[in-house]
């Protein structure tokens, strides 16, 4: 029989006993709806936890720091290559080696420093790091008030809100409704800022104490080079006030005050690793606590990874963190998918039990069948496909069924999330590789448990079932 | 090469059954032919085996031992495939019950070998519509087989049979469930099948009269053997006059 044929006939023989068929059909939509639910609430989780690594701009950033830096992130690298008091400085030729390696977007300073910053005439401690130009496109900053720094060069500052709080002199309770960044901006956009910092200043005087250096266990024979340090004064416009929550916040963006990297680099601040390197600085050049190194895709974080190790230096890239996400993830959507399994198993059984009865009511009719003509094969091929329209009807149905399943629960949690003051997320994600994956599968399901009761059809002996009325 | 101008040749046919402890022997060593064209009427009590041989010609069944020749076709050799193609073309069958299935409509009945012989849709209907036309029941196409009386039931019922134009046509009891006005009718039209088309008919019944007015030959059974061969000449006669 072509398939045509055999498709209307197996659906004309399902609307025959309607309820039953319906009914199994039923059990399998709620099987595949539970599936569906599972693995989407699976995969919903994965991407919301994705993307809030994305959106801090990090799936594309190395970390790199001295093995100098004894409070590295890595202990294992610690223990292989180079003793640390051996190993490169950060300083400027590193970073330019670096910032030319292939797939290296740039390599910038981590400028941070902790200092005293005056708003009519009252001081206010707090911490100031430096940003590249790049970061305006950072999603960090999506929801800033103001704009963001006019040059890269330009006397600015963007403050978090919590300092521009502070500022006002307002506090914020915690817990209590989001504050408005528009109008905590409002009296504070273009006035001016008082930053008072400490900054290094070449000397020529090589009159500074020539010391034995335990690090390097040599005497120390050659003019360490030498700088002055004197407090200075910047002022500073305010240009944005952000609505970052830097506690969620990695590396620069911690901080509440942010200036252009550039301008930060032209001031010499002083920062603490240079009074770390201090024994053994060559030259009045600054060294960089980290580095941070943006690759052009997140595929090539490893390769650029690798390069940086080589020339001596200890890097940290998010990616090792996701590598570890994704396994749980994988393992969660594995225990959601084999219970979600299970609802569909059951149906599947339902299945077999439709079949079989249908094959002792319908008895007399294959044996018609045979009696006039048809083979086996045909026999079995219209079971087959009676089988295979349940699956696949079960799984659209269920599909829709799982889909709004999972919008209801995500209102309720949103709903749920708005009475705690917080944003709403979309916790529910239905690929439509998803969709395909489990119409197919209700599919196949159907079909495995369509063998049994095809195969006992085709071999029913058209003699006796002919014999009984 | 010699053909047979035997339709139908057994040979020995033997069916036996295993029913508990007791064997039962359907049919028990039956040696009988049928010439091309001929209309013979198997005969006996219920029991006798007539049904059994009857199956054993349709290939619905297989003999235990003996063979069973069809056009040249020993169908002991076919497999289960192949016999399935040979119900389909070779041979059309029609029973006491009709056998019509009651969830489609009487051009769906008739049309049904033609689906397992996967001819077009197109030709189906027209096919479907000229058979059912053959047996004058074009008007009732579209009814459902518990709409129409039993006569009607079994026109439909040898419209189907005649559907994939097959050589032979095997009718298992075909007025059983029929009053004798209705019956008759019935018999009219496998008579004329049987002149008209050429068909061979073999006829299972346990209505001597009925033999005695239709077929050409009576072929008496009991106990799975053949006890009698006899022609007919009334029916041969009638055959003649028509």
């Amino acid at each position: 029989m072509k398939i045509p044929d055999l498709t209307e006939l197996a659906l004309r023989n399902l609307r025959e006993s309607l309820l039953r068929n319906s009914l199994t059909t039923i059990g399998i939509s709620v099987g595949v709806a539970s599936l569906v639910a599972m693995l989407s609430l699976g995969i919903g989780l994965q991407q919301l936890a994705s993307r809030r690594l994305v959106k801090s701009g990090l799936f594309d950033t190395v970390f790199v720091t001295s093995r100098r830096d004894l409070r590295n992130y890595d202990r294992d690298d610690q223990r292989n290559g180079p003793a640390p008091g051996e190993s490169r400085i950060l300083d400027e030729p590193a970073r330019k080696e670096i910032e030319n390696l292939p797939n290296v977007i740039e390599a910038y300073p981590d400028i941070r420093f902790i200092t005293e910053l005056r708003y009519q005439d009252k001081p206010h401690l707090t911490m100031v790091s430096a940003l590249p130009e790049s970061a305006k496109s950072n999603d960090a900053f999506e929801g800033m008030q103001g704009s963001f720094f006019s040059s890269d060069t330009a006397p600015e500052v963007i403050l978090q809100k919590a300092f521009a709080e502070e500022l006002l002199g307002k506090t914020s309770k915690p817990g209590s409704d989001d504050v408005n960044v528009a109008e905590l901006a409002k009296p504070l956009l273009g006035r001016e800022l008082t930053m008072r910092y400490a900054q290094r200043q070449g000397s020529q005087s090589a009159a500074e104490t020539n010391r034995n250096t335990s690090t390097t266990g040599k005497e120390n024979t050659l003019s360490g080079a030498a700088y002055s340090v004197v407090s200075r004064e910047q002022e500073l416009k305010i240009v944005g006030v952000s609505d970052l929550d830097p506690e969620s916040m990695r590396g620069p963006m911690r901080a509440k005050v942010f200036l252009p990297l550039k301008l930060g680099e032209s001031l010499h601040i002083m920062q603490p690793t240079d009074l770390r390197e201090l024994a053994r600085a060559a030259s009045d050049q600054p060294v960089y606590s980290s580095i941070s190194v943006r690759v052009r895709n997140p595929k090539q974080v490893q390769s650029v990874e690798d390069s940086i190790k080589k020339m001596g230096f200890t890097t940290f890239s998010i990616l090792d963190a996701t590598r570890s996400l994704r396994q749980f993830f994988a393992v969660l959507d594995l225990f959601l998918g084999i219970f979600g399994s299970l609802a569909l198993a059951v149906a599947s059984i339902g299945i077999v039990n439709t079949l079989v009865m249908a094959i002792l009511e319908r008895r007399r009719e294959i044996g018609i069948m045979k009696a006039i003509g048809a083979s086996d094969g045909d026999v079995k091929r219209l079971f087959f496909t009676e089988a295979g329209a349940m699956g696949i009807l079960g799984g659209i149905v269920g599909v829709a069924f799982g889909w709004a399943i999972g919008q209801v629960i995500n209102l309720g949690t949103n709903i749920y999330l708005k009475r705690q003051s917080l944003p709403p997320e979309n916790f529910w994600a239905v690929p439509w590789w998803l969709v395909a994956a489990a119409i197919t599968f209700a599919f196949a399901v159907s079909l495995v448990s369509g063998w049994y009761p095809a195969g006992r059809a085709a071999r029913l002996d058209p003699v006796q079932a002919l014999r009984y009325e | 090469m010699t053909r047979d101008k035997n339709a139908i040749r057994t040979e020995d046919l033997r069916r036996h059954y295993r029913m508990g402890e007791t064997m039962i022997r359907a049919v028990d060593g039956i040696s009988l032919q049928v010439r091309a064209g001929e209309f013979v009427a198997l005969l006996g009590s219920s029991g006798s085996g007539k049904s059994s041989v009857l199956n054993l010609i349709a290939g619905l069944d297989r003999p235990t031992s003996g063979n069973v020749t069809v056009q040249d076709r020993d169908l002991a050799l076919l497999s289960r495939e192949e016999l399935a193609k040979y119900r389909l073309h070779v041979v059309g069958m029609v029973f006491q019950s009709f056998n019509l299935i009651a969830s489609m409509t009487l051009a769906e009945n008739v049309e049904l070998p033609l689906r397992f012989s996967e001819v077009e849709r197109s030709k189906r209907e027209n096919r479907a519509r000229e058979a059912l036309e053959r047996v004058g029941l074009q008007a009732r196409m579209h009814h459902r087989p518990s709409e129409l009386s039993g006569g009607e039931q079994q026109r439909a019922a040898l419209a189907r049979a005649l559907i994939n134009r097959p050589k032979l046509l095997l009718a298992d009891e075909p007025t059983g469930n029929l009053d004798s006005h209705t019956g008759t009718e019935i018999m009219d039209l496998v008579r004329e099948f049987n002149q008209q088309l050429g068909m061979t008919v073999v006829m299972v019944t346990h209505e001597r009269a009925l033999a005695e007015r239709y077929a050409e030959r009576m072929i008496f059974l009991a106990d799975g053997k053949l006890v009698g061969d006899q022609p007919n000449p009334v029916g041969a006669e009638q055959v003649m006059q028509s």
